[in-house]
């Protein structure tokens, strides 16, 4: 089964510029590990050390807020998309 | 603190519009959605923009235009160059000026039958309910987090709705928070992202017109809050991708554990927003590393007299076009791979833009086992102000 996950854009430096990408997967988690594997760099940027979902991280499946759902135990079927959305305060982040 | 460009009117309700208004505002009178009832509500309304940047610049200009009676506008900053391509309330002659002062004068221009109260002010846990108390709707037009954590918190407290855009490069967000159905910004998001993990400089910077377009919808919701019009984003996340040019939402959903809108809600007063989300309170933090340090005039003098310093620019392979120091360039998220191309016996003088990146890619490297390695204090920017102002600054 394939799902898309949608890389955002600040999160698009440690995909490989990517902006989204396919796996096959029957559940969010496995999705996002697919794309953790893939891209390892990521990791760090989605998950707490202990393998937590970062709370400014959230996790859509289609419209849905897997957080009502089931978290990443959320099945998935093909065609599904999965849309990653960090918070964005804004303006620039010149340095 | 508040100047006012015209008296106040107090909670007397306008209850007609003078010839000219209607000659103004036809173009509403005439819709059927609006009409006079519509325009009424418009001039009797008050309207809070914070910050009078990127977002601020369409949101005051179509307030303005459409009539809302009453705008207020919080801002400290000053107009700079760097802001006219995205700032449009601005003009040349505008630059150096309080960007309050600067939008007063452009929309009061714009519309002299609507009252403009600036506030020149940071936005702070001290003065925001004051500030808000008085408006109807409150617009967040700002740019980090601790100010938007602090405008949800004070519209909650107030049970005012908080029209919220943000955006990033080329894609933008928009949704209406704070109304007592609905989510607010803690529901989304419960915590800030740590500093460290906040995107990195190469990937900042907005294309001008993204926040054209994402203040002219929260302009299109806080007129349509107005009118109690139409259906608004109340609980609905609205994404916009420029590049792909595609329009998104997504659900929001009022989370009934948040801390500050939840039943057993934790958050009962304002709090310490810089704390609260991690960072220092002045807008120029230095680098977050302590490392050996070279100004750029020390580097100018070693230079003149023939030192063998290698220079190594950290900075992004665009940025490196814009301007350079004749630097070897290995982007910083390229170094951890490219260590190999340095020679550590050399003595090194790495530099960025601003110094901050630099001080990462020293800190990394002594860590490496470089020894002879300094970072070029303040970057690009003070070897342009303190030794070559011919090197352009962005
Ligand atoms: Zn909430």
């Amino acid at each position: 089964m394939s799902v898309k996950v949608m890389i955002p854009t600040p999160l698009r430096a440690y995909a490989g510029k990517r902006d989204s990408a396919e796996f096959s997967a029957a559940t969010v988690g496995e999705a996002l590990s697919g794309l953790t594997n893939q891209f390892r760099e990521l990791r760090k940027h989605l998950y707490t050390e202990d393998g937590k979902l970062r709370a400014f991280v959230n996790v859509y499946l289609n419209d849905e807020d897997i957080r009502y759902l089931a978290k990443e135990n959320t099945p998935t079927k093909d065609g599904d998309t999965i849309s990653i959305i960090p918070s964005i305060a804004g303006g620039s982040f010149a340095r | 603190m508040a100047t006012s460009t015209q008296p106040q009117t107090g909670a007397n309700r306008t209850t007609s519009l003078s010839n000219e208004e209607i000659l103004r505002y036809s173009r509403h009178l005439i819709m059927p959605e609006v009409g006079m009832d519509g325009q009424l509500k418009l001039k009797n309304a008050k309207v809070l923009l914070i910050g009078t940047g990127g977002l601020g610049a369409p949101l005051g200009l179509y307030l303005a235009a459409a009539g809302v009676g009453r705008l207020g506008l919080v801002d400290f900053d000053v107009v700079d160059f760097t802001n006219l391509q995205r700032q449009v309330t601005f003009g040349s002659d505008d630059v150096g000026k309080p960007k309050t002062e600067a939008a007063r004068a452009r929309l009061g221009n714009l519309n002299p039958d609507i009252q403009i109260d600036t506030f020149e002010t940071k936005l702070t846990s001290d003065n925001a309910l004051e500030l808000f108390k008085d408006f109807d709707v409150i617009v967040d037009g700002t740019d980090n987090f601790p100010t938007r954590y602090l405008v949800n918190d004070a519209s909650v407290l107030l049970g005012k709705p908080n029209v919220y855009g943000s955006i990033f490069r080329f894609e933008g967000q928009a949704t209406v928070f704070g109304m007592p159905e609905g989510p607010c910004y803690r529901c989304l998001y419960p915590e800030p992202p740590p500093p460290g993990l906040v995107p990195s400089c190469a990937e900042g910077g907005v294309l001008g017109v993204l926040p054209g377009i994402v203040g002219s919808i929260q302009a299109m919701e806080t007129i349509k809050l107005i009118l109690g019009a139409g259906e608004n984003l109340v609980g609905r996340l609205l994404l916009f991708d420029a590049l792909g040019m595609k329009f998104r939402e997504l659900k929001l959903r009022k989370n009934p554990n948040c801390a500050m809108c939840g039943e057993h809600r934790t958050i009962h007063k304002l709090i310490d927003y810089y704390e609260f989300c991690g960072v220092r309170g002045e807008e120029a933090p230095g680098p977050d590393v302590q490392v050996p340090e070279i100004t750029p005039r020390e580097l100018k003098a070693r230079l003149d007299r023939g030192d063998e310093l290698f220079i190594l620019d950290v900075r992004e392979p665009h940025e490196f076009q814009i301007c350079n120091l004749n630097g070897h360039l290995i982007p910083l998220g390229e170094l951890p791979r490219r260590v190999h191309e340095l020679d550590s016996s050399l003595e090194i003088v790495a530099h960025c833009r601003s110094g901050k990146r630099s001080a990462e890619a020293v800190d990394f490297l002594r860590k490496a086992g470089f020894r002879k390695i300094q970072n070029l204090r303040g970057g690009i920017l003070a070897w342009s102000d303190d030794v070559d102002p011919r090197v352009p600054k962005y």
